[in-house]
């Protein structure tokens, strides 16, 4: 009896012992961590563009005027403004008083330059604002462009308009799409003051085209809170800003990509190649987003390859829709074989495949070609192409496991004991068995 | 000889069962206590706002907005998401709302559970959203879409509503919590780099690369027959530990017990 219950001491403490070894060995993953983003060069730009029109003079927001309601709200972003944004306003229609449509089509002025805020100075140009004239849309989104300038960080534009545009050509919506094709990355967000159909249409448009966002506002809180979250929103994000790039119609000329996010715009139904340079032991990981920034029918899809440079298909990835969306999306990896027997399925044609105990390795080049299965609607027009954004990451590659040569688990533990346990007691009933049996004789 | 025999077998079958871990109880999810709200959002994968399992969403928007946020997650993790999106005005319409998750590759992933696309009628005041996602491998073929560790993306949106609804004021409530972590998973294999998306800007290289010099092979004679030094080796030891006490204590057991 001794003997036993020493044993089963001696065994559940060997128990304990594993249970608090395992998860100690379990605990052992890489934390994914965020890329340490570098301190950006530019300040974070906002441009808030006010209608000033003469139906800003309408009493309709909470028994207000409209243009009272916008002016309370730029008064409280103005003093809730983060120190380092730079924010600028530009009014439409705010002076010409006349009925020239031609004179009045060309009224917009910037009354607070983009830069460091002087809070009393822009408080002091909004609070003399008088509802006047046309509405100018398109020409004050240009404009507006113009005064954030061009530069490597996104620029956000808040448009504040009650009513459509009365000036076209340019109509807004394309003037809007032709800015955010341009190489600056531009974010039109919009808000309808008490919107009808027309200019909610108007705005959802602008707000499509350049990747921006549009909200309706009914209250004086409304329309503060939204412009004081997309002013956070433009210093929170600016620095999200893909570099340029244009795709080529063939591989062998298409642009060579290092690690990053790309932008690119493609028309429909068109490919759009790209080349990586992936080393043996290294493994390339693509993905593509297309964003819908016009009317298409509803259902769409996405398709990136990675060829070889003789066309041989590597690897795909594929996404597809149906209905509201605003971008479709679709990724892959692709392992570079380090091992030399396999080098056939692996390198180029036209790459040199390096032989084993060689000094150097060149490195493979992977074609990457983006297409897409949009179907325009009828009017919908083809140029500029939708914005394409790519990432491409070339990291370390993850070969595949061997087989495991040991056991792992509970399960094995309770095996290995119950078989030490019935070997034991087989040899000690053996033993006993000779025992008696060598006394006997 | 029997009784203590027996007797030892259920010590040890108890022992055993105590120390197994217990199952994931399915409780409803909530915050983690402590964790800071977080009130924003962002409108595409390379502004999705970073949030951690456990922390609550609270983030107020406009019908129509794309709505983003990425949270990290590591082998062997299971996540839920649940949502729910407030409507504080009247509505024209039904409308359909979806949930989407994306791995760091911006691959689409699966729900396991949940309603991930429910449609809300005009009258609804507010619509609950949810998805289970599978759990987190550590190791996968590169042309398979399996979950891996890495960021994954968020995405809440409306996917249809009539028209004039669209713009209107709406609050949504999310939280992505963690169901169960810490087993093992069951892979061998080890993603070296998790799918964490590289969000820097890129540059167009002018010139084929040059060759790179090849990197040192020295990994010692013994790399090529030993196997990486993984947890089986613990498991696999203690195992063989046991079963040589376990040895000793049947051997034991068969003996007579000791007369005074």
């Amino acid at each position: 009896m001794i003997n036993i219950r020493r044993s089963t001491t001696v065994l559940r403490g060997l128990l304990a012992a594993t249970v608090l070894v395992g998860p100690v060995v379990a605990l052992g993953g890489p934390a994914p961590a965020r890329a340490d983003e570098e301190t950006p060069a530019e300040p974070p730009r906002v441009e808030l563009v006010l209608d000033v029109s003469g139906s800003m003079r309408a009493r309709d927001i909470d028994g207000r005027s409209r243009i009272a309601v916008a002016q309370q709200a730029f008064n409280e972003v103005v003093d809730a403004l983060p120190e380092e944004t730079q924010l600028g306003i530009r009014v439409l229609g705010a002076t010409y008083k006349g009925k020239d449509k031609k004179v009045g089509c060309q009224d917009t002025q910037q009354i607070v330059p983009v830069g460091q805020v002087d809070r009393t100075q822009a408080k002091a140009a909004v609070a003399t604002l008088r509802p006047t004239g046309f509405t100018p849309v398109g020409l004050a989104l240009r404009s507006a462009a113009r005064d954030l300038g061009t530069g490597t960080t996104a620029r956000r534009i808040v448009l504040i308009t009650d009513g459509e545009d009365t000036c076209a050509p340019p109509d807004p919506c394309e003037v809007a799409r032709e800015l955010a094709a341009q190489g600056t990355k531009l974010v039109v967000d919009t808000l309808g003051l008490a919107p009808d159909e027309k200019v909610r249409r108007q705005l959802l448009c602008i707000a499509n085209a350049t990747g921006g966002t549009y909200a309706s506002a009914q209250s004086a809180d409304e329309l503060t809170g939204r412009i004081k979250q997309l002013v956070d929103r433009a210093r929170d994000t600016y620095t999200a800003a893909p570099a340029v790039v244009g795709g080529s119609a063939r591989c062998p000329d298409a642009p060579l990509l290092a690690p990053g996010v790309y932008t690119d715009r493609e028309q429909f139904s068109e490919h759009r190649w790209y080349r990586v340079p992936v080393r043996a032991g290294q493994e390339l990981r693509a993905s593509v987003s297309i964003a819908l920034d016009r009317p298409v029918n509803p259902d769409h899809g996405v398709l990136l390859r990675a060829t070889a440079p003789d066309g041989r298909e590597l690897v795909r990835g594929v996404d597809a829709g149906s209905g509201r969306t605003d971008v479709v999306s679709a990724g892959l990896r692709w392992s570079a074989v380090a091992d030399s027997e396999d080098e056939d399925s692996a390198g180029g044609g036209e790459t040199p495949t390096p032989t084993p105990g060689d000094a150097t390795a060149a490195p493979t080049t992977v074609c990457l070609v983006v297409s897409n299965a949009f179907a325009p609607r009828p009017g919908t027009r083809a140029d500029p192409g939708m914005p394409i954004e790519l990432t491409v990451d070339v990291v370390a590659s993850s070969p595949a496991p061997a087989g495991p040569d040991l056991g792992r688990g509970w399960v094995l533990l309770v095996l290995l004991t119950l078989a030490g346990l019935i070997t034991g007691l087989v040899a000690g009933l053996l033993t006993r068995w000779w025992v008696a049996t060598w006394r006997e004789n | 000889m029997r009784t203590p025999l027996i007797r030892s077998g259920a010590v040890l079958v108890a022992a055993t069962a105590l120390t197994l871990p217990a199952a994931p109880a399915l409780a409803a999810p909530t915050p983690s206590p402590g964790a800071a709200t977080v009130t924003k959002a962002g409108t595409s994968f390379l502004t999705a706002t970073g949030i951690a399992a456990g922390q609550p969403v609270r983030v107020g928007a406009s019908t129509g907005d794309h709505l983003y946020w990425s949270f990290p997650a590591r082998a062997g993790q299971l996540h839920e998401i649940t949502a729910t999106v407030s409507f504080p005005k009247g509505r024209t319409g039904a409308s359909t709302w979806t949930v989407e998750v994306f791995d760091g590759l911006r691959r689409r992933q699966a729900c396991t559970a949940g309603a991930q696309t429910p449609t809300a009628t005009a009258s609804a005041t507010s619509v609950a959203l949810g998805c289970a996602l599978r759990q987190v491998r550590s190791w996968a073929e590169p042309w398979s879409a399996d979950p891996l560790p890495g960021t994954y993306y968020v995405r809440l949106s409306v996917v249809d509503l009539p028209e004039p609804d669209l713009g209107l004021p709406i609050d949504v409530d999310l939280l992505v919590s963690e169901l169960g972590d810490g087993d093992a998973p069951a892979d061998d294999g080890e993603l070296k780099a998790p799918l964490v998306p590289n969000t820097k800007a890129g540059t167009v290289l002018t010139g084929e690369p040059s060759a790179a010099p090849a990197e040192d092979d020295d990994e010692g004679l013994l790399a090529g027959w030993l196997p990486d030094l993984s947890s089986r080796w613990i498991w696999t030891t203690i195992g063989g530990v046991l079963a040589a006490v376990a040895g000793v204590v049947g051997f034991a057991l068969t003996r007579r017990p000791r007369r005074p």
